[in-house]
């Protein structure tokens, strides 16, 4: 994306259609509230003002799943919670991303039992893994900016031609 | 009235004293009412207990519930495996406001376990009784609603029973990555952790039949009994 200027000394901005609409995805990408867990109180110290998230774009966090993109996995999920995590996915309009925050959320954590899914993967797609159990927000904040890099480059799904 | 006149009048419930008074007075009445089935258990530092036969647990319970014991706090099942008789359900009593408290404690079978319910005494009964079934596979006769309530409804096996394994169903399948779980087949099949882990588990009591949801499992399910 660039800045030109026209022998009348007009500015022109010129960029691809799908570059530019990354960048939108990308700076302005609204979580879902899906704390499930311990983690969900460190995904309350995210949107509280000493780790702030609103700077980098998640302005607010959307309870309903329809005006959301951005599904943050905080917490362990059981057996009994996957067919809700999948409806709830599910109503997720596209482009959607998913964050596994956590240990428990990436892989089971330290719940090896019959009650615990070992990793969100197995139920979703999911972008980024943060480790940590849990996560320090600074842990979730670099997470989500890796994320919003990957989806300026065109590494995960977004833009108006999707991948 | 003023605050201190109100407390002048109630004074401070509960503690040794409460204590004093369900040990000295109570358990010597229930045992006085009822000979056969009722024993005490030695217990310096927690509520006083009682145990109680199975098939007057009810008659026991509406004699304390007239006494003043009005508060259920929990019920709760134990499995102490080798011992016979295998299981124990515990139940937790209170009185308000005197804040007498008082264990009872019914000692179960391992071959066809009951025990009545109480859920027409206390309202908070129908739970915790449901909760005992779910993890224990000890039926309540005469419940309400004996489905699954931690658990999945279409889940077998009794999970805090001690011969169930702790990864529970993933253990099960022969062939199948440990880790994997089957309970919930992947959305993408060449997809999974794929992580090396020990393949040694605990073997394990649990037929597997296929995931797929069926509805609530209930007590009275034919397959019910057999872990």
């Amino acid at each position: 994306m660039e800045l030109n200027r026209d022998n009348n000394n007009n500015q022109f901005f010129t960029s691809t259609i799908d570059k530019f609409i990354r960048w939108s995805q990308k700076s302005s990408m609204w979580p879902l509230t899906f704390g499930l867990a311990c983690c969900a109180i460190e995904m309350m110290n995210l949107v509280a003002p000493r780790y702030d998230m609103a700077q980098f774009g998640a302005e607010v966090f959307r309870s309903t799943p329809r005006q959301a993109d951005l599904l943050i996995v905080s917490g362990r999920l059981s057996n009994k919670m996957v067919p809700v995590i999948e409806q709830v996915y599910n109503q997720m309009p596209d482009p959607k991303w998913v964050v596994a925050m956590g240990a428990c959320a990436s892989s089971g954590g330290v719940f090896d039992n019959y009650a615990i899914v070992q990793g969100v993967d197995e139920v979703l797609p999911v972008d980024i893994y943060v480790p940590g159990c849990p996560p320090t927000p600074d842990a979730v904040i670099y997470a989500v900016l890796e994320l919003q890099k990957a989806v300026a480059e065109g590494r995960a799904p977004g833009g108006v031609v999707r991948g | 009235m003023s605050n201190e006149q109100y407390f002048a009048k109630k004074p401070y419930a509960g503690g040794t004293a409460a204590m004093k008074f369900v040990v000295d007075d109570i358990v010597p009445a229930l045992k006085k009412q009822f000979p056969d089935g009722v024993e005490s258990g030695e217990t310096p530092f927690e509520p006083p207990e009682v145990i109680v036969r199975p098939e007057q647990l009810e008659q026991v319970c509406r004699w304390l519930k007239t006494r003043g014991f009005n508060l259920l706090m929990d019920i709760g099942g134990v499995d102490y495996l080798p011992r016979e008789p295998r299981f124990e359900v515990v139940y937790h009593l209170v009185a308000l406001p005197e804040l007498w408290r008082l264990r009872l404690r019914v000692q179960v079978p391992e071959d066809d376990p009951v025990v009545p319910t109480v859920s027409h005494l206390w309202p908070s009964a129908p739970h915790a009784e449901r909760e005992v079934w779910d993890m224990f596979g000890i039926r309540i006769a005469d419940h309400p609603n004996l489905t699954r309530i931690l658990n999945p409804d279409d889940w077998k096996g009794h999970p805090l029973r001690k011969d169930y394994p702790v990864s529970g169903p993933r253990s099960a399948v022969p062939g199948l990555a440990a880790e994997r779980n089957w309970y919930h087949t992947p959305k993408r099949p060449g997809d999974g952790p794929g992580t090396a882990r020990t393949p040694e588990r605990q073997s394990a009591e649990v037929e597997y039949d296929g995931a797929g949801g069926t509805g609530p499992e209930r007590a009275s399910d034919p397959e019910e009994g057999r872990d």
